[in-house]
């Protein structure tokens, strides 16, 4: 297995690679743009209005609208920039990695607490696939 | 020394919860941390830690930005800055180590104006807690970590020798520090976030001690899918590995899980005959560590179980 098929068969994650950085670009500017209190004001009041100032796909702004957190991955979001988004919204990172995993926060904050994810059944796709 | 740099950390410590359960023994864990660098009072705190987001973006990414600067402000990092002191840089000594690792062949970002963030605030609250000003100067040194790929750890340990030959032909004598910050396991992102591998991070911690140049193989893609998409950042702990004298003794581990989503690992290294060789008081260049010849023909490393191992 070369090193980027040993990266695309991790489970559950995806590398921020040149693609993801070049196609995730604009998204994860708009997402760089929150970090000012007045554009947090201004995405609030009218957030389409805002994200239209950003050359993104129809796909992307509609991930942001919808809050999908691991759509805006795929289409090249990086979690440090997106939880700047999270922020925004009055989020922690716990509070979306439990969105991001399908649990609830207290099934997330629990597993954490007992040691955390386990990495045994979780280092490759076809242990996923097994697992059904 | 090295540690993770946990934001919910900071966040822990600014709102006065460091007290409470989940808090207390991570907190307590670094007890004698900050007594030792209390006693120690170092000169100057070289800090190699990664920026979030915050002083750089997509638009700029500096594989290592060496903070240049006579102060360094908090960084907001979307709910206002930490209310930490203003971070105090040291430029004479940081440009003298720009010039002198560029000369040794490995190409530095100088930055002059830079916002810090939790990456390296955290680490500081850790070590020296709550004051009124740091106790010390210190030189950001800012990986880059979330683009990938990162430098790799063997990069970053040769870098580490090309700091110390730095610091050592500095043409004054100064008690220097070096954080190595980030890690351990840990994953933000996708369905797999949460992952913790404590038999890696005990493994990783092992090596950085006591066999780091084998450490320095290991290949980007062991840390991702061992330790975690953000488990990566422990490539800058061989930085901080580098800089001191291979047969360092490990003088003070700590490991607990949680904090928030991450395990957090921390160590001190001292060289044997620290007098000497930290605060540099010997002739310029002398014993100092070749930051060049890699070794090309190493083979790659695992800190994976093997098949065998996996199963049981």
């Amino acid at each position: 297995m070369t090193d980027d098929e040993a990266f695309e068969d991790i489970p559950g994650t995806l590398l921020f690679n040149a693609d993801r950085s070049r196609k995730g670009y604009h998204l994860n500017m708009f997402c760089m743009s929150l970090m000012k209190p007045e554009n947090r004001d201004a995405f609030r009041a009218d957030e389409a209005t805002y994200l239209a100032k950003y050359p993104m796909t129809p796909e992307q702004i509609q991930s942001i609208l919808d809050r999908d957190w691991n759509r805006m991955l795929e289409l090249g979001g990086n979690i440090y920039y997106t939880s700047k988004l999270a922020a925004c919204d009055g989020l922690s990172f716990q509070q979306i990695a439990a969105i991001m995993t399908g649990s609830t926060q207290a099934e997330y904050a629990d597993m954490m607490l007992h040691g955390g994810r386990p990495i045994d059944g979780n280092r490759s796709k076809s242990e996923w696939r097994d697992r059904g | 020394m090295a540690c993770s740099h946990v934001p919910a950390i900071g966040a822990a410590l600014d709102n006065g919860k460091s007290d409470e359960p989940y808090w207390q023994p991570l907190f307590r864990g670094f007890e004698p941390s900050k007594k030792w660098i209390a006693e120690l009072k170092p000169d100057v705190v070289i800090l190699v830690y990664n920026d979030h987001g915050s002083a750089f973006s997509l638009e700029m990414i500096p594989t290592f930005a060496l903070g240049c600067a006579a102060e360094f402000p908090p960084a907001d990092e979307g709910w206002g800055a930490r209310p930490v002191p203003v971070v105090k840089g040291h430029p004479e000594l940081a440009w003298h180590i720009a010039q002198s690792t560029i000369l040794d062949e490995f190409d530095m970002t100088i930055v002059n104006k830079m916002e810090v963030d939790h990456g390296l605030t955290v680490p500081l609250s850790l070590m020296f807690g709550q004051p009124d000003a740091w106790p010390c100067p210190v030189i950001p040194l800012a990986v880059n970590v979330v683009q990938y790929p990162p430098p790799t750890g063997h990069r970053c340990y040769m870098l580490g020798k090309a700091i110390r030959k730095a610091v050592e032909s500095f043409d004054r004598p100064l008690r220097v520090v070096i954080f190595g910050t980030g890690g351990m396991s840990h994953q933000l992102q996708g369905p797999r976030a949460g992952l913790i591998n404590r038999e890696f991070d005990t493994r990783f911690l092992d090596k950085l001690a006591a066999d780091p140049q084998s450490l320095a193989r290991l290949k980007h893609v062991e840390y991702v899918r061992e330790a975690g998409s953000e488990g990566i950042e422990m490539v800058m702990w061989l930085i901080m590995r580098g800089a001191l004298d291979d047969d360092a003794k490990e003088i003070y581990r700590f490991y607990h899980v949680p904090a928030s989503n991450t395990a957090v690992g921390h160590m001190i290294l001292e060289n044997a005959h620290a007098d000497v060789t930290v605060s540099g008081t010997h002739a310029p260049g002398a014993h100092a560590p070749r930051a060049h010849a890699p070794d090309a023909t190493a083979p790659d490393v695992t800190l994976s179980l093997s098949k065998g191992e996996r199963s049981s």
